[in-house]
């Protein structure tokens, strides 16, 4: 559930620089997560519209994979979508996710809007990404074309970029 | 434009020559039927454009999805390090139903694979070149599979072969 006031209607993904907009919100039909509790490290926010899209290009099943690479900045990665906890734990299951997918379903797409990528004629939220950093500072984020699979690049870089490190490869 | 990070060189896993205008890049997974749809097409292409076209495999196997597509990846490594690479790949993509360890000690055997080796690749041997092909592609912007790079940019067009055909000729006339 969201405790924080209502927001005004968003004009977008909070930007860099902003504080983190906190939230509690169900991890499982019996445990809830907040934002709080992650303090002190990385957080790796990814919001996507549905649970079950397409197998191979699915961006929950990519990041899956790119966890030991998350892990190596001591980053936590959490999904969110509007979708309720009985539905992703069906989807956590089959697609052996091993990390926690919120469920921002009450009041529906709450945290969403909190974080300006609500899609208010869809129901869901838009596809995106916010890496916030151990103190709940916003550090990056970004919105992605919704039919489009983000990867993990941008994620890795602002790892990178908060950790201080130079960043690997040219990227233009 | 994401970029191919790190660029291809000579630790991959090449068909065609080396000085062709025309590199195309695959990061793929053994067991994923995208992958399995592309893998007729990628031989098309190399038909049709024959010398004109180097192509690059790279391992991006997705195990969470995908139980087999790990050891599968292995298996491949097995046999690269006999020089079969390329043989162990059609295999692969030629049977894709039968990806389980039984079959790939059957095409190992088949490869002339020693089957201690086959164990020490399913034990992690080649798992440090499988995870810098995977990381690479993560940083080169891979979101899937299979994910495409033309002369080191990330191809987002159609997968059908007129399309692809499209776009590596027009890569060729730019290269000139």
């Amino acid at each position: 559930m969201m405790s924080d006031t209502p927001h005004p209607p968003a004009s977008g993904p909070l930007e860099a620089g902003r504080p983190a907009p906190a939230f509690t919100l169900p991890a499982t039909p019996d445990q809830q997560l907040a934002l709080a509790d992650l303090r002190g490290k990385p957080v790796i926010l990814a919001f996507y519209p549905a649970d079950w899209s397409p197998v191979c290009g699915d961006q929950m099943v990519l990041y899956n994979e790119v966890l030991p690479e998350f892990h190596r900045y001591g980053a936590q990665l959490v999904g969110i979508s509007t979708d309720g906890v009985w539905c992703h734990a069906a989807f956590a299951g089959e697609r052996r996710l091993h990390f926690p997918l919120l469920s921002d379903f009450e009041p529906k797409g709450a945290v969403a809007r909190a974080y300006g990528v609500y899609r208010e004629h869809d129901g869901t939220s838009e596809r995106a990404l916010f890496v916030i950093d151990g103190e709940g500072i916003i550090r990056w984020s970004y919105l992605s074309p919704l039919g489009l699979n983000p990867g993990a690049d941008g994620i890795l870089d602002a790892l990178d970029a908060l950790a201080g490190a130079p960043q690997q490869g040219a990227r233009s | 434009m994401k970029m191919l990070t790190p660029p291809v060189g000579p630790e991959d896993h090449m068909q065609g020559p080396e000085d062709a205008p025309v590199t195309l890049v695959e990061y793929g997974d053994y067991e994923c039927p995208y992958c399995g749809e592309m893998y007729p097409v990628i031989k098309a292409l190399q038909q049709a454009m024959d010398d004109r076209l180097r192509f690059v495999f790279r391992n991006f196997p997705l195990t969470g999805a995908h139980p087999h597509a790990g050891h599968a990846a292995q298996f491949s490594e097995a046999a690269a390090a006999i020089g079969r690479f390329w043989e162990a790949h059609d295999l692969l993509y030629e049977h894709q139903d039968a990806l389980d360890d039984a079959s790939l000690a059957s095409y190992a055997q088949a490869l002339g694979i020693d089957p201690a080796d086959l164990e020490a690749a399913f034990d992690g041997r080649f798992d440090a070149r499988i995870r810098v092909d995977f990381s690479g592609g993560l940083r080169s912007g891979v979101n899937g599979t299979p994910s495409l790079f033309i002369n080191g940019r990330r191809y987002d067009g159609a997968h059908e072969p007129e399309a692809l055909l499209d776009a590596l000729e027009l890569a060729a006339a730019v290269a000139g």
